[in-house]
């Protein structure tokens, strides 16, 4: 009968540190020890405010962090958050992706934040990053030792253009990649999808939906009939190619379901 | 062996989704089928359109699960175009349908009505109120609902899902049943708070919500008990069942289906299966062939 005594109830810990990782991203750093696999997330309290899912952005022995990007009221809110402040804290939560050779790894805008700590899992990756502009940027110093490709949209840093240019000169020219795993806007995902498939290379991709729970309870972030919270966030080729909604729909807070656009306007 | 008939839904057994958790979704729905339970009950919807609250709204500790989700719905109007219809699943649907006003309970089980549910249950314990109190602690109240949804619905059956937050839930069912209900979901959440003691704070962003899980069984258990005394109409007994034992609990005091919700947190999506097992193993033991053979058997 043991399986009848879970404790997931937020837990405040101290914030051992706050980094500015570029305009509008901060990371939040905590000297707790977490549990944790490359790509899960958890469920960060602002007590008496919102509660919302972040991706573990760094880990080691006795240290994790998640870096939030300013969009919306709670990202602003922990905007004022200082080092030796507390947030709440429960999880992790979620699938994680796999760990194997010849990776690609391709992140857009603060997407980089989920796929971090695959990046710092892997031998020698191939990486490939895209933000609007220079200002936008992040983990720059911190993947100084990887072989890094950067896309910016308006040319201010690295090459002008998107991710998807390079990932698709890549598989045409580098026929040793074996997966290309992703976080970023969605469409962007699609497009890697798309591109996948194209050239028969697995692909899996962390996907972000409205959640209130992110144990599986509350049905807020199903994807045709995948709840990401326990499902994903991490979804491979097989299931991607199986969700009519991947690129092109999402459910509001209230269940109803509207165009990715729509619903990335809105910032809950 | 777990056959069970509910107001003429043939059910392959008598596990059913509690509205609230997933069935947000018609996909949902189907994967909930998949997983083995016999009637699946979607997430309530109303006239409108309702973010709910903000975070936390759900959380467990120890026996206890809980959850102030604000009763958030896309609305019956926008649901009706999402779902097309619900006869066409691999499980029989029960559509969950509330309002503010009495007249909007009527409203929107018409609608709720035409997408053709196995079954309609009626959630009265939201806090909305017409007449200063809420419509699930009074009596004559819950009959003016009851009715309202009846004169809506046709032939489909209806059910009246009643809260413990009462003194005596025995003369709530019985107007219902008198109102012409054809069944009683009994029972809604328990209401209760946690307070983070670092935080200073209460953990639920609405502070009060509805507790659910292992710990609400006992009061779930005593409301069927005692409803089954009352009415002669079927019971959907509801509350902190996670396994086939709590689920044979039920139907010896007097459930004919049986709601699982929070048990999916405990144990999965495959919940269903689990406990439908666990129940047939029970069966087999003690030579029961029928759940009408144990039905009520607690009482007398």
């Amino acid at each position: 009968m043991g399986e009848c005594c879970r404790n997931e109830i937020p837990v405040m810990l101290e914030v051992s540190d706050v980094v500015k990782e570029g305009k509008g991203q901060t990371s939040f750093f905590f000297k707790n020890n977490l549990k944790c696999k490359p790509g899960q997330f958890v469920m960060v309290w602002l007590p008496g405010f919102d509660e919302k899912p972040m991706a573990v952005s760094y880990l080691s022995k006795n240290e994790f962090a998640f870096t939030s990007q300013a969009i919306g009221k709670f990202t602003a809110a922990l905007e004022n958050v200082k080092k030796n402040d507390r947030l709440g804290i429960r999880g992790p939560y979620g699938n994680y992706f796999s760990i194997k050779n010849q990776s690609c790894v391709v992140a857009g805008g603060v997407g980089l934040s989920s796929v971090s700590t695959l990046i710092d899992s892997l031998k020698n990756p191939i990486l490939i990053y895209g933000a609007r502009s220079k200002e936008h940027l992040i983990y720059l110093k911190r993947y100084k030792h990887i072989n890094i490709n950067v896309t910016t949209d308006d040319g201010s840093f690295g090459r002008k253009g998107f991710t998807t240019d390079i990932l698709e000169e890549m598989l045409i020219r580098n026929k040793n990649i074996k997966i290309i795993q992703t976080c970023g806007p969605e469409v962007m995902m699609k497009k890697i999808l798309d591109l996948c498939n194209n050239h028969k290379v697995e692909c899996e991709a962390s996907l972000e939906r409205y959640m209130s729970c992110g144990f599986g309870i509350c049905g807020k972030c199903m994807v045709n009939d995948k709840v990401v919270c326990i499902d994903g966030p991490v979804f491979n080729s097989k299931q991607l190619n199986g969700m009519s909604e991947f690129g092109n729909t999402a459910r509001l807070k209230s269940g109803r379901k509207v165009s990715l656009r729509e619903y990335h306007s809105i910032h809950f | 062996m777990l056959e069970t008939n509910l107001c003429g839904i043939k059910l392959k057994n008598p596990t059913i989704l509690a509205s609230g958790i997933l069935g947000v979704t018609k996909e949902s729905a189907g994967r909930i089928g998949i997983s083995g339970a016999g009637a699946v009950t979607l997430k309530s919807l109303c006239h409108e359109e309702r973010p709910g609250n903000n975070n936390p709204t759900m959380f467990g500790y120890e026996n206890v699960f809980l959850n102030a989700v604000g009763l958030p719905g896309q609305g019956i109007d926008s649901a009706m175009k999402d779902f097309g219809r619900l006869d066409n699943l691999n499980v029989p649907v029960i559509g969950s349908i509330y309002g503010y006003r009495i007249a909007q309970f009527g409203d929107v089980a018409k609608k709720m009505a035409s997408l053709k549910p196995a079954m309609i249950e009626v959630d009265i314990s939201c806090p909305h109120m017409d007449y200063g109190k809420p419509y699930y602690a009074d009596p004559e109240l819950a009959a003016k609902v009851t009715k309202s949804v009846k004169q809506n619905t046709g032939k489909i059956p209806i059910s009246i899902k009643l809260s413990p937050n009462v003194y005596d839930i025995k003369e709530i069912a019985h107007a219902a049943e008198n109102a012409g209900a054809d069944a009683i979901t009994a029972i809604n959440t328990a209401t209760g708070m946690a307070i983070d003691v670092d935080a200073r704070k209460p953990i639920l962003a609405n502070k009060i919500g509805g507790i659910s899980g292992p710990a609400l069984k006992p009061i779930a258990l005593r409301c069927v008990y005692e409803i089954y005394e009352t009415v002669k109409i079927p019971i959907i007994g509801t509350g902190g069942v996670t396994y086939g034992k709590d689920a044979v609990e039920m139907i010896m005091a007097g459930a004919t289906g049986v709601g699982i919700g929070t048990g999916i947190y405990y144990r999965g999506i495959d919940v269903f299966k689990k406990v439908c097992y666990e129940m047939e193993q029970w069966m087999k033991k003690n030579k029961v062939k029928n759940l009408n053979d144990i039905r009520g058997c607690a009482h007398g």
